[in-house]
């Protein structure tokens, strides 16, 4: 994992996979989900978003949208890693992405593949594309904690 | 002949770079670079005769009043209307806002009709919408062609008695085509409907004569023809303002109120420009009208179409492009690009191009009711000014050669 982070080709790779094969693809017409519809302001990006949360526990997660490359890889990978996560873990895992973003200290292990998106921060105009669907999943969560 | 180099020395921001880059601006239908002559009437403004107008007790009020009326001559003297006809708005939104509230509110009754077409930006739908609510009036859509334009034809066929109002851009600013208003006012008019024309696109490139058009309103962006932004005009045929509502009350557009709930309002065009103007904005449009008219609107529409088509032709070689429009009749270029036959997504596209120093816009361009007509969600949209080179397109050619999935993902690392 350590190398992904200087490696542009494996990281080109890994999004454009995402992009072009993206994972949990597909909305379910499921009443048990929490469901959020993500436009971004400055783009076409449009996203909605589904999770299943049952007993702590974030059994699924689909989204389906109109977006770039950026953002769909983004909710791609975000559905992978935090599928199957408890809420806490997932939580933990949504900051350590954000500090990410921020130029901060994060954990890499945590994120995985997500570290894809490391150097994003530095192309402020495309920030908004790798954060959609993230700042989706935070506000189901808090939602959810709401309830 | 057309001094390119001396006018492009006009403009300082053409020696700006873009992520490091030159500068090379292609988003002209967004808004446009202003020339060094504008920015000093803006700075005139406040370093000279700062002052509110209208009330001219004192002398430097005196002169912002007189700088101000001036303006008003010269986009009359631009449009060829008289200056009570010109109102100075916040924009083409505003001036459309305005006529759907004030004029359609005061003539229009449940179903009656409005017509529009998908082509619209969004400002030239949603106050129509708001109208059909508040009066119970249906907005319709006149179809556009196989190609996307706006025809005599299709309008007519869709006029008939119940029609009050028809709204329609004279520049296309996804598509670039130029509307024939002279016939659609022609055939609006004989229906008994006023004709309101949204000149944002057609304005800062043609020449625009509101009495050959004998179109009822006209609005337009001082931003989009190197004036200022937040400043526009509205201008209306002075019967038609006399019928209209303001849609802003308050200083500057009354002669008197009580205490009993009495208003009198001052006649137009004082009537719907209430509050404090952008003063410095409508002085730099009054620079910028200037300076269009000492290169000459004929000479910078020529200019302007001899660049288009060499654009168009260039495009046209490249294998992995679509081209949504490809006989545009001004410099607005919409298409988008291919990797291996799959279309890329607009933005990742633009992305690209900016690390390059170019500037493009990608989406759907405020006229979300349009893409059903061409078969994409959005595209990337190339619009020229006069500012702009051959040299300039070869760039953006050569770059979009080498614009890939891969390339376009590169650029975040």
């Amino acid at each position: 994992m350590n190398s992904l982070k200087d490696n542009p080709i494996l990281k080109r790779e890994i999004i454009m996979d995402h992009y072009e094969n993206p994972r949990n693809n597909q909305l379910i017409d499921d009443e048990n989900y929490r469901k959020i519809h993500l436009y971004s302001s400055s783009c076409l990006d449009d996203i909605q978003l589904q999770v299943l949360i049952s007993q702590g526990v974030i059994a699924d997660v689909r989204f389906e949208g109109i977006a770039c490359a950026v953002a769909t890889a983004a909710a791609s990978i975000m559905s992978e890693l935090i599928k199957g996560r408890s809420i806490s873990q997932a939580e933990e895992i949504i900051e350590n992405y954000f500090s990410m973003i921020a130029q901060k200290d994060y954990d890499e292990q945590l994120l995985k593949e997500a570290v894809v998106f490391e150097g994003i921060g530095r192309q402020v105009n495309r920030v908004n594309c790798a954060t959609l669907s993230w700042k989706g999943l935070k506000q189901l969560l808090d939602e959810d904690e709401k309830r | 002949m057309f001094e390119i180099d001396k006018i492009r020395r006009d403009f300082p921001m053409l020696e700006r770079t873009n992520e490091g880059k030159p500068l090379i601006y292609l988003d002209n239908g967004a808004t446009t670079l202003k020339p060094d002559c504008v920015i000093a009437a803006v700075n005139n403004y406040y370093q000279n005769i700062t002052s509110n107008i209208h009330r001219g007790d004192y002398h430097l009020a005196y002169l912002a009043d007189q700088a101000y009326q001036q303006a008003r001559e010269v986009v009359a003297d631009f449009i060829n209307c008289q200056s009570k006809e010109v109102v100075f708005t916040y924009g083409t939104t505003h001036g459309l806002n305005q006529i759907a509230y004030g004029y359609g509110i005061k003539n229009l009754k449940k179903d009656d009709e409005i017509l529009i077409t998908v082509a619209e930006h969004a400002s030239n739908i949603l106050p129509w919408y708001r109208l059909a609510q508040l009066t119970g009036a249906k907005v319709r859509f006149i179809p556009l062609d196989e190609k996307g334009k706006i025809t005599v034809e299709n309008v007519k066929l869709a006029l008939n008695e119940r029609v009050k109002i028809v709204s329609l851009t004279h520049g296309s600013n996804v598509l670039g085509y130029i509307s024939d208003i002279k016939a659609i006012a022609a055939a609006v008019h004989e229906a008994g409907a006023i004709l309101v024309v949204d000149g944002a696109q057609s304005v800062p490139h043609i020449k625009t004569d509101v009495k050959e058009l004998d179109c009822d309103f006209l609005v337009f962006s001082g931003h989009k023809m190197g004036g200022p932004t937040a400043v526009g005009v509205m201008y209306g045929k002075y019967q038609l303002l006399e019928k209209m509502e303001p849609l802003l009350l308050g200083g500057g557009m009354n002669y008197r109120f009580d205490i009993a709930g009495q208003m009198l309002f001052k006649d137009a065009p004082d009537r719907f420009e209430a509050g404090t103007p952008g003063i410095e904005a409508v002085l730099g449009l009054k620079a910028a009208i200037q300076y269009l008219q000492n290169i000459g609107m004929d000479k910078i529409a020529l200019y302007e179409k001899q660049l288009k088509d060499y654009a168009v032709s260039e495009m046209k070689k490249l294998d992995n492009i679509i081209i949504y429009n490809p006989e545009p009749d001004i410099g607005i270029i919409s298409f988008n690009i291919t990797d291996q036959g799959r279309v890329l997504f607009g933005q990742d596209v633009a992305a690209y191009l900016s690390k390059h120093g170019l500037c493009l816009r990608s989406g759907n361009h405020c006229a979300k009711n349009l893409w059903h007509h061409l078969g994409t969600d959005s595209t990337i949209r190339c619009s020229l000014y006069f500012y702009n080179t051959k040299k300039e397109i070869d760039k953006l050619i050569e770059v979009l050669k080498t614009a890939t999935l891969e390339s376009c993902i590169d650029v975040i690392f």
